[in-house]
């Protein structure tokens, strides 16, 4: 089982991933799962009757804004990186929040390091599945870096021109 | 200027640490190279033929003594003695260390500088107009504009790994001194029907391998509107531009795909939905327009007795005069630009001791202000009249006088195969040659105005596509050889060169110039450019001279 880190109330710590990831030639196992977006369309009524915590993992090359009337259905939605200089999934994340309102876990899977926490926790992922071996620690420092930010974001930072008026 | 602020200053801070921190983690082995190479990028940090190169960021061409002064310091300290300044207004050290890299960083991050987003494929460096606050050709100030759009690419949340780099240009000027059609993105300030101020915005412009001239997406957009705009032109090629080959990935290629008025639709339908909360405050733009607000000039007359008497009396100053020196907003000030482009000398670069020249003029003549134009000179746009003349002597002493701005030897070229790992070809050595061969300044005057630009490979980093004369290194069978072309343009007119006929070896580039001049010079009617012949004759008079002996 991969490393989760969750970030809550500005923390962020390792859980127990109570989730299966499941490929789509896979079975359904029992419990709570992640499925594609492709197997969610196929399988989703079904595998939500059996009343488990459902779980969705979007490519970057899929638009987020076919899930829109499922979001509230959905514990979790994954945000697949395949490479580290693939940025597509941050503006799926974004949309998901800001314009879909989608308030369950946003997650981030496939080539994620930890250079990426600080853009990752801006625009709204609040789930990573580091593939750096990253440490909590290591995660919170990296997202922390950086004690501005010059852009209004998901995160809800002040940005420089905010905190300018204010001081 | 604009001053860094205590938020600014830690930003940089904040970076230089990070920065130290991963070069330790590579240096003692828990970073390969691989993993390394992103993160150094982003720093600005390439590994290249014969050394690391550090390329530090001026944002929007724009800088100070202090600044001037520290980057002498690095070059006389770091690297061999000198810097080379580039057509994206940076600067680059082309022999670091890896492990002098943190200590650079640290050097820079004290007079406020970095080499943030100089790399990887984010939001790079602004161009804007070099003579910003200086000319009367401008509606407004570009920096206002140029420095808020720093601010807001800086580590953006959602744009920092977009497809490819993706460059900004700004201009406020009907004059277009940024190559702004050339630009992912293009900025021109406009000022609409009922007064208001607005841009004019183009998208998708670029050289590289499919050079194109940017369409206009939005003939007006009210100014304050502007960072909604970006972020929609932004989302619509950060989740749909080609990943799939690096070579097709830049926004030019998804415009030209959709077609820009598909393009333009889909961005209009993103900002639609992005809505005003995404523009900037107008209290953070008066907060920053504020520090460009021009510094007292004094009341001058027009004319300066020391001046006439300095161009009546010394011809070198006077020649200086002609092709150095544009006209200033304020009557008894003059704009003076510092060729970077001595005659046998690389282009763009300059010496540590040049630098601190430079640095000290500016301080003592020019309100401390100092440009990088993107054709690699550099501009003091605040000079009086009564002080050119002691400018011009120091220039000379320091060998920073060459008379050739816009003439046919002042040639932007790119490091090519002297430095860089992409070159096919040498660009400098061609560029010495063709400056050697029309040394003659009377006869350079004569020629005029003539844009000579040198690329190593098809990267085009020497801009050749949008040269009046552009030059093309290629690589045929191990041998370096040279593809022409004519009629480019990088200004408001903005245009892709011809390509002239079969690529040359390297010792008939410069003479084959040589042919193209005295064609126009032959063909030219009265108060014609280069280019202005060329459009009018057509590449066919050029063509036949060229490669008559090989008929």
């Amino acid at each position: 089982m991969p490393t989760l880190i969750k970030l809550a109330d500005g923390h962020m710590s390792l859980v127990e991933d109570p989730f299966t990831a499941v490929a789509d030639d896979d079975s359904v196992p029992h419990g709570d799962v992640i499925v594609s977006l492709k197997r969610f369309q196929a399988e989703g009524e079904a595998l939500l009757a059996e009343g488990r915590l459902l779980g969705v993992r979007v490519e970057p090359d899929e638009d987020v804004e076919a899930l829109a009337y499922d979001l509230p259905r959905l514990a979790v939605i994954a945000l697949a990186f395949p490479k580290f200089r693939d940025g597509r999934a941050y503006s799926s994340a974004r949309l998901l929040r800001e314009r879909l309102g989608f308030t369950g876990e946003l997650r981030a899977v496939g080539d994620v390091l930890r250079e990426q926490a600080q853009f990752m926790v801006r625009t709204g992922f609040d789930a990573f599945e580091p593939a750096d071996g990253a440490t909590p620690e290591d995660w919170a420092k990296a997202a922390a870096r950086y004690r501005h930010v010059y852009q209004r974001a998901v995160d809800g930072r002040a940005p420089a021109f905010v905190e300018r008026q204010e001081a | 200027m604009y001053q860094y602020d205590t938020l600014d200053k830690a930003f940089v801070a904040d970076r230089s640490a990070e920065f130290r921190e991963q070069v330790s983690r590579r240096l003692a082995g828990d970073l390969t190279e691989e993993q390394f190479q992103p993160l150094r990028l982003m720093n600005g940090l390439y590994l290249q033929l014969h050394a690391y190169m550090l390329r530090v960021a001026i944002p929007y061409g724009s800088l100070d003594s202090r600044q001037m002064r520290k980057l002498a310091e690095i070059a006389r300290t770091y690297d061999k003695g000198y810097g080379h300044f580039t057509t994206r207004t940076n600067i680059q050290f082309h022999w670091i260390k890896l492990k002098d890299a943190p200590d650079i960083l640290d050097a820079l991050a004290s007079v406020d500088m970095h080499g943030i987003q100089t790399s990887g494929n984010c939001i790079r460096n602004t161009t804007a107009d070099p003579y910003s606050g200086a000319t009367d050709e401008e509606l407004d100030d570009a920096r206002v504009w140029a420095e808020a759009i720093r601010q807001w690419s800086s580590l953006h949340p959602e744009f920092s790994f977009l497809p490819r780099k993706f460059k900004i240009a700004i201009t406020a000027a009907a004059k277009d001194r940024t190559a702004a059609k050339a630009h992912d993105i293009g900025l021109m300030i406009r000022r609409g029907r009922d007064g208001e101020l607005g841009f004019e915005v183009i998208v998708g412009g670029g050289m590289g391998r499919t050079p194109y001239v940017g369409p206009t997406i939005r003939e007006f957009l009210p100014v304050n509107r502007l960072f909604s705009y970006l972020e929609a032109i932004l989302r619509v090629y950060n989740r749909h531009g080609r990943r799939d080959n690096k070579y097709k990935a830049r926004i030019k290629i998804l415009v030209s795909a959709l077609g820009s008025a598909e393009f333009a639709r889909q961005v209009e339908e993103e900002w639609s939905k992005i809505g005003p909360e995404a523009d900037l405050p107008d209290t953070e733009l008066a907060r920053i327009r504020a520090a460009f607000a021009p510094k007292a000039f004094e009341a001058l007359p027009t004319r300066s007795d020391v001046f006439e008497a300095a161009k009546a009396s010394n011809p070198a100053f006077a020649r200086f005069a002609r092709n150095n020196l544009r006209a200033h907003k304020k009557p008894g000030y003059a704009i003076v630009e510092i060729s970077l482009k001595e005659i046998g000398a690389t282009p763009g670069d300059a010496t540590a001791d040049q630098m601190d020249v430079v640095a000290d003029l500016a301080e003592r003549y020019g309100q401390d202000d100092i440009r990088v134009t993107h054709e690699q000179n550099l501009v003091l746009p605040h000079v009086k009249l009564d002080d050119l003349p002691a400018v011009h002597a120091a220039l000379a002493t320091a060998g920073l006088a060459t008379p050739n701005v816009n003439l046919i030897t002042d040639i932007i070229a790119c490091p090519g195969l002297d430095y860089c790992a992409l070159a096919n070809a040498r660009a400098i050595p061609i560029a010495q040659d063709i400056a050697e061969r029309f040394a003659d300044q009377d006869r350079a005057e004569a020629i005029g105005e003539l844009k000579i630009k040198i690329s190593g490979c098809i990267n085009a980093c020497g801009h050749h596509h949008v040269g009046h004369i552009g030059v093309l290194g290629v690589d045929k069978k191990g041998e370096e050889f040279y593809q022409l072309t004519l009629g480019g343009s990088g200004a408001e007119d903005a245009t892709i060169g011809q390509m002239l006929g079969p690529a040359l070896p390297a010792d008939r580039v410069a003479p084959a110039i040589d042919t193209l001049v005295e064609v126009y010079l032959r063909e030219r009617q009265d108060g014609e450019r280069f280019l202005d012949t060329f459009r009018r004759t057509g590449v066919a008079p050029f063509k036949e001279a060229v490669y008559a002996d090989a008929h």
